[in-house]
């Protein structure tokens, strides 16, 4: 498994979508601090862009990643190799390009802007560790459903929809859904729906970080209450974990069955 | 005849005499305790208190008397009871250091306390854990200036206010600093009085608190870190000009809470960081102009029962939420506003956009009505629906518009 893992993460780190990528979030992160020159803004910014792009990247270079080397994975299906090692090989190879293109693109700007003298370090790493999870989320995701359609088109269309839905239609649902019960207690409910939707949790957890939770009232207190603590943190954390460990597992499993 | 012009003569002479004079306080004085000289001493005379620390508590003042604290002198005390209570006109006192007043949930116990006096001048003096710092009551014409009142307030139920003024008149409180208490500045039944300078911060409920005060001012403050800035309630014609009101924030904070007023000013005072800038609940006819509400979670929000104020001439700067409302009508007026989300062109030049501005967002709407719905706060989704919204109103006032936007910011004085 690691020779294959290694063998993904060199050849994604001479493909210039990489380098494309890593620039891009150079850049953004640049920028911003340079527009603004305020670290803890920034990471309101870089907020917003994180958690729509980490996980569209993560779909669509899944997607395309998957359909790309399908003549390579079948060249390496036919040597005794365990199918379990060469996808999750694959899987990780380019869940970790993408992340430490993601890392090294958001960090750098912030070292040189000296994040490390102010306090909000680990706003930061909450930054980061939830984009790093959401890039891993969303590639085994698109890696899932790569394996499910045979035909790249599908495959492409349903890994966008999944990622449409839980980036915005969720969310509208959701609405909906306290609009209707308007007259019933719903923070707990708001609290349980979140957890079923790796962006918004992201999104919560971040934002309790910045202390924008004022602004959510007796909801922000509930949050805070739960995700404020080291059990609910964790639980937070365990749960975008699991959103990685079933879709890995689903399409690990989908791939031993299949009949290429 | 002769006889009264001799004890009009008289009469100056001994006043002359008695203004001049002076009793020492201290270790080595002919006075140990402040309660045996303020006993001894003529009316008009000067009390001196030498530096030391004097452990004393209900010192009654009954006459016209200037104590005068030389090098800040330590009165303590000793969480018994309270320390001077001033029953007379015209005493002045400056000077002191005084801590370790009593709590008493039957008795407002305070620091100095000014009963029925007038003319009466507090300042210069540091007060520390008073559970009242200094407490006016049926005072007039009074000054309250230069106190640092600070206290250890830990919860409402338990603790005072640093300045407490009750049915006073022509009171004026100036240069004032007051933490941690329960208001920082108190005032029922108060009228004609002038608050300004002081600063108030890290107060558990408000920073100023008016209730049933009609005809007062407030300028050049600064309220920080309170439960809520200022609080303005049940009162008629207050002034309320060059503020600072500033990181007044956490779930239930405000920065001006206006509760049941009517004619008001509210001019020039910069909103920063509060949760809430203004919440105006049953507010009418004021006026807002030339604030700066500048990164607050809510800029304004003002219900429905709010009617004719005009809100003119303001900058909204990187608010979350730049006004709200519960009310499907609108009754205020909005007009000639700079607003930092406004999209809109100007295409004749002339300063002022030519699509009106729509501050209130849809999302903004809808978590009035559903509070929950605001964790989905900078989900895209909800920039799809103020979109939405944005293009064709359905559900918010469409009558709440700023029709005059502003391309410019406005620069303040």
């Amino acid at each position: 498994m690691l020779k294959v893992l290694k063998y993904s993460f060199y050849d994604l780190s001479r493909s210039r979508w990489t380098y494309a990528y890593l620039l891009f979030f150079l850049l953004l992160t640049f920028g911003l601090l340079n527009f603004s020159h305020d670290l803890s803004k920034t990471i309101i910014s870089l907020m917003n862009v994180v958690l729509i792009l980490t996980p569209l990247i993560g779909t669509l270079f899944g997607a395309l990643y998957y359909y790309n080397s399908k003549e390579f994975i079948d060249l390496l299906l036919a040597l005794p190799l365990p199918r379990r090692s060469i996808f999750l090989g694959k899987y990780l190879g380019l869940s970790l390009s993408l992340s430490a293109s993601f890392v090294i693109g958001i960090l750098a700007p912030m070292l040189l802007f000296g994040i490390l003298s102010t306090g909000l370090v680990l706003n930061l790493v909450i930054l980061m560790s939830t984009g790093v999870l959401l890039t891993f989320i969303f590639t085994a995701i698109a890696f899932l459903v790569s394996i499910r359609f045979e035909h790249p088109i599908r495959g492409f269309g349903a890994a966008i929809f999944i990622w449409l839905f839980l980036a915005v239609i969720y969310d509208g649902i959701l609405l909906l859904i306290l609009i209707w019960f308007e007259h019933y207690p719903l923070d707990h409910f708001a609290l349980l729906m979140t957890l079923f939707n790796p962006v918004d949790l992201s999104r919560v957890l971040i934002m309790l970080q910045l202390d924008i939770s004022a602004l959510m009232g007796y909801t922000g207190a509930v949050f805070r209450k739960f995700l404020g603590t080291s059990l609910g943190m964790s639980i937070a954390y365990a749960t975008l974990l699991t959103w990685i460990i079933v879709p890995v597992f689903a399409f690990l499993w989908l791939a031993r069955r299949k009949d290429f | 005849m002769i006889t009264s012009a001799w004890l009009f003569l008289f009469a100056i002479v001994s006043e002359q005499l008695q203004a001049s004079d002076t009793l020492n306080v201290g270790k080595a004085e002919r006075f140990t305790r402040i309660g045996d000289a303020v006993k001894a001493a003529f009316p008009g005379a000067v009390i001196r208190v030498l530096p030391g620390f004097y452990q004393e508590s209900n010192i009654i003042i009954d006459k016209k008397l200037h104590l005068l604290g030389v090098g800040f002198p330590v009165i303590d005390g000793n969480q018994k009871d309270e320390i001077f209570t001033v029953v007379a006109d015209s005493v002045r006192i400056s000077g002191f250091h005084l801590q370790n007043c009593g709590i008493s949930f039957v008795k407002d116990l305070a620091g100095i306390r000014v009963d029925q006096g007038a003319h009466c001048v507090i300042e210069n003096n540091r007060l520390f854990n008073t559970f009242f710092g200094i407490y006016l009551k049926n005072a007039r014409d009074c000054v309250i200036r230069d106190n640092y009142v600070e206290g250890l307030a830990k919860d409402e139920f338990s603790s005072g206010n640093a300045i407490h003024i009750w049915y006073s008149k022509n009171i004026t409180v100036e240069g004032n600093t007051c933490l941690q208490h329960r208001d920082g500045i108190y005032l029922e039944f108060v009228e004609f009085s002038t608050i300004r300078n002081n600063t108030s911060e890290k107060n558990l409920r408000y920073g100023l608190h008016f209730m049933f005060s009609n005809n007062d001012d407030y300028r050049w403050n600064v309220f920080r870190n309170n439960g809520a800035g200022v609080a303005v309630m049940f009162s008629k014609n207050i002034i309320m000009e060059d503020n600072l009101f500033e990181k007044n924030w956490g779930s239930n904070s405000y920065g001006l809470l206006l509760k049941d007023i009517t004619d008001g000013e509210i001019v020039r005072n910069r909103f920063h960081r509060n949760t809430i800038g203004i919440y105006g609940d049953g507010a009418n006819r004021l006026r807002m102009a030339h604030n700066e509400f500048m990164q607050n979670g809510w800029a304004l929000k003002i219900l429905g029962s709010c009617y004719d104020n005009q809100v003119t001439a303001n900058n909204f700067l990187d608010n979350t939420f730049d006004v709200i409302t519960n009310a499907t009508v609108n009754n205020n007026h909005y007009h000639g506003n700079f607003w930092s989300d406004y999209t809109g062109y100007d295409l004749d030049r002339d300063g002022v956009g030519d699509v009106p501005y729509k501050p209130v967002k849809l999302f903004s709407y809808v978590t009035s009505r559903v509070p929950q719905a605001i964790i989905i706060l900078r989900s895209p989704f909800v920039d799809l629906v103020n979109f939405a919204e944005k293009v064709m109103p359905s559900l918010t006032p469409q009558t709440l518009e700023d029709a005059a936007p502003l391309m410019k910011i406005i620069a303040l004085p």
